[in-house]
C-alpha cells in the first residue's frame, strides 16, 4: 500500500481543481443526464404557461398568503422536495380552489395544479419535482371568492461534484 | 413488474373532524418526453401519471394534475378533514389510458 | 403553517429508539457515527435525510413491497419459493450485515445478489436475476432490511484473507485520467467540497440506496461504476471478482456502522 498517501502530495487546493476540472469535462462530453436535460422545441415560457391556466385573471402578491416549503439548496435536480401552504380558514364559504405550481426555469414550466376543497381542512400539499437548473417556483392559489394570489421562491440546483 | 404499484398511508381510525394527512406513492418512471435515447438519440416518448384523485366516501376531495416535471415514482401527500367512517379510493390516471386504483379504509369515532 | 404529522425521525429509520438525528448539530450523529466512521446519511441535506427517515416516503419501499410478495411465491423448476427454505424473512436478521462472505463451493467471495442468484439456481431451479434489475435489487434490499440497525459485522479472515487484500489494493490504487484511487476522495478528502457536493466516506452500509440522480434503487457495484467513470477509468462490470473483492474491503471498513438499507442518498 505504498501509494496510500500519494494523494497527499496534491495539496487540497489541487485537487479540488483537478477534480472539478475533470468532473466539468465530463459532464460536457456525458451529452445527457436522465431527467435532468430537456429538448427545447416545445419550450413555453412562463407567462404562456400561466396564461394557458388562469386566463387573465388578476394574480395579487401571494407572498403574505402562500407559504413555499422548498430546500434553498437542493442536493439533486431530479428529485426536489416541494410543499405548498395557503392561509385559508377552508370553509364552505371561504376555501382555495386550486394551487398551480410553475418552475420558472425548467424548458415546460408546468409542474402541476392541486385542486382543493373544503374538506380537505387544510390548504396543504407537497410532491416532488425536476428542476433543470437553478430558478424561481411560482404558485398560484384561486380562491372561492375568485380572487387568485402568486408568489414565488427561488431553488438552488446543485450541478456537478460525484454526478457518477 | 410492468404493473406500478400504488402505496398509500391513510391512518387507521381518527376522531370525527380530526384532519388527518394522507400520503400517496406509485411506482413510474415518469418519462417527460423531453429525454433522448442515449444510443439512437430519438426522443423517448412521454409517459406520465398525468392525473391523481382521491375520492372520501363518494366525493372527490382532492385531486392533481401532473405534468413531465413530477418526479419519478411520484409522491403526493394532502389532508382531509374525516367526519365518518368509510372508504378513500385513490386513482392514478396513466398517458396509456390505464388507471390504478387502491382503496383504504378508515374508522371514525 | 405547516400541519407535518409527527415523524420519528430516525426512530423509523432505524428501529433504534432515537430521535430528531436529522436536527441535531454538526457532529453529532448518533448512531449515524460509529467512532470516526460516518454515515452518507451524515452528509446528506435535511430534505433528503427526511425521506429516509420515514419508510413511506422512501421509495425504495415500492421494490422491496414486491420482493416480500415474491417471497412466497414459487419460481423456477423445482417448485420452490425462498420462503420454503427460509420460513419468514425476518430469519434472515444478521445476513445482511455480514456479506460478502466466503462461498467454499466458489472458492471466492460472495454478496448478497450473488446468494439470492445462486439460491435461485441452484435450489429454485429458476433463472437468475440481472444484476441491478427490480428484482434483484428488491430482494437483495429486503434481505438487508432484516439486518436494518445491527452493526456491520464482516469477517476477513480465514480464507476471506486473501480476497481483502485485493479489494484493499484496488481501493488505495490510482486509476483513469484524472488519476485518482477510492482512497483519494472517500479517505483523504470526505467532508470537503468537491464542486456543489460534499464527499462522503464512501460507506456502504445503506446499500442498495435509492438514489435522486437516478429516481431509483441501485446497487453498490452501480455506484463504484459511477465513482470510476467519474475519475474516467474503464468501469468493471457489476458483479465482477474485482468490485466483490472491493465490496469486501469497504464493508469491513464499514464495520460498526449500522445496516441502513435502503438508504436515500444523492
Amino acid at each position: 500500500m505504498s501509494k496510500t498517501l500519494a494523494a497527499k502530495d496534491l495539496s487540497r487546493r489541487q485537487f479540488v481543481i483537478t477534480v472539478a476540472a475533470g468532473s466539468a469535462a465530463a459532464a460536457a462530453l456525458s451529452v445527457v443526464s436522465p431527467g435532468a436535460v430537456f429538448a427545447t422545441e416545445d419550450a413555453k415560457t412562463l407567462d404562456e404557461a400561466i396564461k394557458s391556466i388562469v386566463g387573465d385573471k388578476e394574480l395579487m402578491d401571494g407572498a403574505d398568503v402562500i407559504t413555499l416549503d422548498l430546500p434553498q439548496i437542493a442536493e439533486n435536480g431530479n428529485t426536489v422536495p416541494l410543499g405548498i401552504s395557503i392561509d385559508s380558514p377552508m370553509t364552505e364559504a371561504d376555501y382555495v380552489t386550486k394551487v398551480h405550481l410553475f418552475a420558472a426555469g425548467n424548458p415546460r414550466p408546468d409542474v402541476a395544479s392541486f385542486n382543493f376543497s373544503p374538506s380537505n381542512g387544510y390548504a396543504e400539499a407537497s410532491t416532488r419535482m425536476r428542476l433543470a437548473k437553478t430558478q424561481d417556483i411560482v404558485a398560484i392559489a384561486e380562491m372561492s371568492d375568485g380572487k387568485a394570489y402568486m408568489t414565488r421562491a427561488e431553488v438552488k440546483v446543485t450541478i456537478g461534484g460525484c454526478g457518477g | 413488474m410492468a404493473q406500478p404499484k400504488p402505496r398509500v398511508r391513510v391512518p387507521k381510525k381518527a376522531d370525527k373532524g380530526d384532519v388527518v394527512e394522507i400520503k400517496t406513492l406509485i411506482s413510474h418512471p415518469m418519462e417527460s418526453g423531453q429525454r433522448k435515447d442515449r444510443k439512437t438519440g430519438e426522443l423517448i416518448p412521454r409517459k406520465i401519471i398525468n392525473k391523481f384523485a382521491c375520492v372520501y366516501n363518494g366525493n372527490e376531495v382532492f385531486s392533481a394534475d401532473l405534468h413531465p416535471a413530477i418526479s419519478a415514482n411520484p409522491y403526493l401527500s394532502f389532508f382531509v378533514k374525516v367526519e365518518e367512517s368509510g372508504e378513500f379510493e385513490f386513482t392514478w390516471v396513466d398517458d396509456d389510458g390505464s388507471v390504478y386504483t387502491q382503496v383504504s379504509k378508515i374508522t371514525v369515532n | 403553517m405547516r400541519h407535518r404529522t409527527a415523524v420519528l425521525a430516525g426512530a423509523v429509520g432505524l428501529g433504534l429508539g432515537f430521535v430528531g438525528i436529522a436536527f441535531t448539530e454538526a457532529g453529532d450523529w448518533g448512531d449515524y457515527q460509529v467512532g470516526d466512521k460516518r454515515s452518507g446519511y451524515t452528509y446528506a441535506q435535511p430534505e433528503t435525510q427526511a425521506m429516509q427517515d420515514d419508510d413511506f416516503e422512501n421509495p425504495a419501499f415500492l421494490l422491496v413491497d414486491l420482493a416480500a410478495e415474491q417471497w412466497t411465491i414459487p419460481d423456477g423448476t423445482a417448485g420452490k419459493a425462498c420462503a420454503d427454505c427460509h420460513g419468514d424473512v425476518e430469519n434472515l436478521a444478521g445476513v445482511g450485515a455480514s456479506y460478502p462472505v466466503y462461498d467454499e463451493g466458489w472458492g471466492k467471495m460472495m454478496n448478497i445478489e450473488q446468494r439470492i442468484n445462486e439460491c435461485r439456481t441452484e435450489n429454485m431451479q429458476a433463472e437468475p436475476l440481472k444484476y441491478d434489475s427490480k428484482g434483484l435489487l428488491g430482494m437483495t434490499a429486503l434481505v438487508k432490511l432484516q439486518s436494518r440497525g445491527m452493526p456491520m459485522n464482516v469477517a476477513i479472515d480465514g480464507p476471506a484473507a486473501p480476497f481483502y487484500e485485493k479489494g484493499k489494493e484496488f481501493y488505495f490504487q490510482r486509476r483513469g485520467q484524472l488519476d485518482l484511487a477510492c482512497a483519494s476522495c472517500h479517505e483523504d478528502h470526505s467532508g470537503e467540497q468537491l464542486r456543489a457536493n460534499r464527499l462522503s466516506q464512501g460507506q456502504p452500509n445503506g446499500f442498495p440506496t435509492y438514489r435522486l440522480k437516478w429516481q431509483n434503487m441501485g446497487s453498490l457495484h452501480r455506484r463504484i461504476k459511477g465513482c470510476n467513470r467519474q475519475v474516467r477509468a474503464e468501469p468493471y462490470k457489476s458483479g465482477s471478482d474485482e468490485y466483490v473483492n472491493l465490496e469486501l474491503f469497504i464493508s469491513h471498513r464499514a464495520n460498526g456502522l449500522p445496516v441502513e438499507t435502503p438508504s436515500v442518498r444523492n
